[in-house]
Formats: structure tokens, C-alpha cells, sequence
């Protein structure tokens, strides 16, 4: 079973920014333990860039599709058993990123 | 009631949760489990009572319900392969458990805390405690097609997210027991303070299921002091019940109450867990929550008359609770033994600290206008009944309230 991990930060109240060391260590054992498929950092959300080709020409446009004091800032992607083991590493995951953590499965 | 019909209802209360369980454990599907043991009971009705109850009921129930399952996993499969899949049972590698029991396993998945505590009443009600959705959804006072969504919903993040069917771990089995406490301690509030305007004012549906579900976690997990304190805390509150409502509807406040009405049956299992949980904290187990709520109503409940009540203990264990848990709410309780040794002045001016956090508790109203009154302030004891009223949702405590205000000279 596969989860996407987002790791939320807050615009206004922002996590500590000094997280880097012990998130590389928290993924050396992700990896170890098989439960790491991804990660990856994010730019901020002012870089975006939002695609509409749904119409008969595409329109770029600049910045996010949602504008909010709470954006992603990171994202994972788990392999585990169940709902409760995926839990258990993301309560570890907002302690070691200093953020919140969103737990999804894929489908 | 035909003897049929009433071994139907008590295989109902005793083999619906096992059946639930057995089934979601062998197809790992709650809804077909559900619908499937719901099939079951529908058969038993229909053939019993020409058939007669069979030997063992609950055999009977478990192999009829596993067919009504494979047939609709069969027709399933016919209609769309691709949904074999998603029904497969999904065996989770499992250490031998502490605790090997299916009901135990469907509690603990209802009761998840990555549900909605909403969703985790009205699926536990539904799934192990066997209630219809139309009793769920009057319960809570809630549309039947709502609550009918909000388990669906819950249902379907279970299969989705894969929530596991599963006792935890013993390292995270006393944070999750303490989850599905809070569960059956809202059913059980809610049933014994049931709000709303058409509602009655005590639901004896919700107390007695509360108090059967606490009695089968009791069984499962028989050295859980809290769990033990639960149930007690419940009996100790059901024994009141009938005594608590006078005939025209009121509440009846425990200095008005007929002691005699209460149910010394309920007490007396009350108590005697009470003494259990003491002689545990003797031996130096400190007690949870429920376990000093269970010592207070004990305390109580011991009284043959209000006058012959231990306030200086009820003080001792409130303040023991008050270190726990440092809420209001408690404070404020613990101003009412206050009033009864140290007079009502004492206790207002310690009610009177917790107004910017209960302004919006119709206890904390109720309370101040019993205090004011005592103090003979009429005028401002009328404002707070006032208060009180128009924030109480329970009829009983509503008609009470008035009575006492308008009593006021």
C-alpha cells in the first residue's frame, strides 16, 4: 500500500528552518526499513507555474492554483502495510520536519 | 414475546458484534460483513419460528451470514473483475496478539483515531453494537440519509487508507483502549442527558448499549483498571436512572432523589469494581479518570441520605482528579463538595474564577444560581437561572431549572 506524505508548512507561522540534518536521517532509515519510494523538497509556491489546456488554447498563469497560508512544502512517498504503520512514521515525520504532515493513500 | 422472537432479540445482543467480526475478519470488507450478518438475522426471522431456534444460534447466524457473503462476492465478481481485487482479503502479517478476538480487533477498527469522533459513534453503534441506522440517526438527532452517509464514508476510508482490522500493539494498546473508552463514555452521556427538544430526556437505548459494549471490552481486557473504572462509573450512574426523572418529566436533582428507587443490584456490581480499583491503587496502580469518577459516584451511592454524604471524600477525590485533569469542568464539580463543607460562599467565589472559560456551559449557570439562591442574592440567582435555561438542550433539566426559578421569592 502506498501513501502520499505531504508535509504542510504555514506562511504565517512557518516551521523551523533548520530541519535538513534530521530529515536526512529520518529518510536513510525510511530507506533501510523499506518503506521509502520518494521524496523531494519544494520550491516556494510563488514559482509555480498553473497550465489550463482544457479550452482551445493553453493559458499559462503565474503562482499556485490556491493561494493559502498553508501550502506543501514537501512530499513522500510511502510503502506500508496499513494505515497504522504510516501513521506511526508520519507522527515521527512532524517531529523531525517540525511541520504537519498529511497522510493520503494512493488508490 | 414469543420465545422465538425473544431468542432472536438476545441472539441479536449477543452474536451480532461476533458475527460482524468473524465475517470483516474473513472477507477484510466491513460493508459486506455488515450486510451480510444484517441478511442473517433477516433469515433467522423469517425461519425460526417455524424451524425453531436452532441448536446453536450463533453457529446458525455465522455460516448463514458467510454464505449471503460469498454469494454477493460471487455476483460481485461476475459483474466487474476488476472488484475481485479490491474485496480480496488482505491477511496483515500479525504477531500473536495479546488479546485473540475478533469483536476486540472490530472495536479497535471502529473506534480508529484517524476517524472523526462522530464516525466513530455511529460506526460503532452500527457495527458492534448492532443498532439501525434509523436508531443511530435519532440518537443523534440527525437526518437517517446523513448518518447513512457519514458510515458509508467512514466505511470507505477504512478500506481505502487500509486501516488495519487489528488489536494494537501492546505499546500503543493503552493510548488506543483510552480512545475507545471516550467512544463508549459519549454514547453513554449522550444516552443519560439526551439533548433536544422531542427527545426523551434519558435515552435507556444509548446507556444500556454504552454499558454492554464497556462489559464486553471488560471481559476482553479484565486487568484494564480504567476500563473497570468506565463500567463501574456507568452502573453506579445507571442505578440512578428511574429515580433521576420524576413521572412528569423533571429532572430530579440527587439531594430530591427517592434512594430507595435506586438500583441496588447496579450499585452493588458498582461498587464491588470500585473496591477492586482501591485495592489495585493500594498496591500502587494510580487510578484514571473514570476510576475517581467511579470512587466519587461510589461515594455517593453509599450515602442513604444526602445528609449522610462524605463530602470531605468526594472533596479529597476531586481534587485527586483536578491534578489529572485540570479542566473547568472539574473545577467546577469540585465547587459543589466545596459548597457542602465550606459553604456557598466559598464555592461562588471559586465558580466565579472559571466565568471567561464555562460562560457558554449551562452547568456552570445552574450551579451559580443554586449558590446564589443558598446566599439568598434572588435577583442575580434569577439572571443565572436564566442563563442556565436557555443553554440546557435536555427537556427534563429544562423543566427543572424553571421550577427552581420560579420558585425564587
Amino acid at each position: 500500500m502506498q501513501y502520499l506524505v505531504s508535509v504542510i508548512d504555514d506562511k504565517s507561522n512557518p516551521g523551523s528552518t533548520d530541519r535538513r540534518p534530521a530529515i536526512s536521517a529520518f529518510n536513510e532509515r525510511l530507506i533501510a526499513e523499506g518503506y521509502w519510494v520518494f521524496a523531494g523538497g519544494l520550491a516556494d509556491t510563488d514559482t509555480a507555474t498553473v497550465i489550463d489546456n482544457r479550452g482551445e488554447q493553453a493559458v499559462f498563469s503565474d503562482g499556485p492554483f490556491v493561494e493559502s497560508k498553508e501550502y506543501l512544502a514537501g512530499i513522500w512517498v510511502w510503502e506500508a502495510p496499513d494505515l497504522d504503520v504510516a501513521l506511526k512514521l508520519a507522527t515521527e515525520a512532524s517531529k523531525v520536519c517540525d511541520r504537519k504532515i498529511e497522510v493520503r493513500p494512493f488508490l | 414475546m414469543s420465545d422465538v422472537e425473544e431468542a432472536i432479540t438476545q441472539a441479536h445482543h449477543e452474536e451480532w458484534a461476533r458475527v460482524v467480526a468473524t465475517l470483516t475478519r474473513r472477507f477484510g470488507d466491513l460493508d459486506i460483513a455488515e450486510e451480510a450478518a444484517a441478511e442473517a438475522f433477516a433469515t433467522a426471522v423469517e425461519r425460526w419460528p417455524a424451524d425453531g431456534v436452532p441448536p446453536n444460534p450463533g453457529a446458525w447466524l455465522t455460516t448463514t451470514a458467510t454464505r449471503r457473503a460469498i454469494d454477493r462476492i460471487r455476483r460481485e465478481n461476475k459483474r466487474d473483475d476488476k472488484h475481485k481485487e479490491a474485496q480480496m482479503v488482505y491477511d496483515s502479517p500479525e504477531p500473536p496478539g495479546d488479546i485473540d478476538d475478533d469483536r476486540l480487533r472490530l472495536i479497535f477498527t471502529c473506534c480508529h483515531p484517524a476517524l472523526a469522533m462522530e464516525a466513530r459513534l455511529a460506526l460503532t453503534l452500527r457495527m458492534v453494537g448492532g443498532l439501525t441506522m434509523p436508531e443511530i440517526a435519532r440518537a443523534f438527532l440527525v437526518a437517517e440519509s446523513a448518518m447513512g452517509q457519514r458510515i458509508t464514508r467512514a466505511k470507505a476510508k477504512i478500506k481505502a487508507a487500509r486501516i488495519p482490522y487489528r488489536v494494537p500493539s501492546a505499546e500503543d494498546l493503552p493510548a488506543r483502549v483510552t480512545g475507545v473508552l471516550a467512544v463508549l463514555f459519549l454514547m453513554f452521556n449522550e444516552g443519560y442527558l439526551a439533548t433536544g427538544p422531542d427527545t426523551d430526556p434519558v435515552r435507556h437505548d444509548l446507556t444500556a448499549e454504552a454499558i454492554r459494549l464497556t462489559r464486553l471490552i471488560r471481559a476482553l481486557l479484565p486487568d484494564d483498571g480504567e476500563v473497570a473504572g468506565l463500567l463501574a462509573l456507568m452502573l453506579l450512574t445507571e442505578a440512578r436512572r428511574t429515580a433521576r426523572v420524576s413521572a412528569s418529566g423533571e429532572l430530579v436533582a440527587l439531594d430530591e432523589q427517592d434512594r430507595g428507587a435506586w438500583d441496588a443490584t447496579l450499585i452493588a456490581e458498582g461498587h464491588r469494581l470500585v473496591r477492586e480499583r482501591l485495592a489495585a491503587a493500594a498496591a500502587g496502580v494510580a487510578p484514571g479518570r473514570y476510576q475517581i469518577l467511579a470512587a466519587i459516584n461510589a461515594v455517593h451511592t453509599s450515602a442513604r441520605d444526602i445528609r449522610d454524604t462524605d463530602w470531605s471524600q468526594v472533596l479529597a477525590l476531586y481534587d485527586q482528579l483536578a491534578r489529572l485533569d485540570p479542566s473547568p469542568i472539574i473545577a467546577l464539580n469540585r465547587a459543589i463538595a466545596v459548597a457542602e463543607l465550606d459553604g456557598p460562599e466559598v464555592a461562588l467565589a471559586a465558580v466565579d474564577r472559571l466565568e471567561h472559560r464555562l460562560a457558554d456551559y449551562h452547568p456552570y449557570h445552574a450551579t451559580r444560581a443554586d449558590l446564589l439562591r443558598r446566599l439568598g442574592r434572588s435577583q442575580q440567582s434569577r439572571a443565572a437561572y436564566d442563563r442556565a435555561i436557555e443553554l440546557a438542550g435536555n427537556t427534563a433539566e429544562t423543566a427543572y431549572l424553571t421550577r427552581r426559578r420560579d420558585q425564587l421569592r
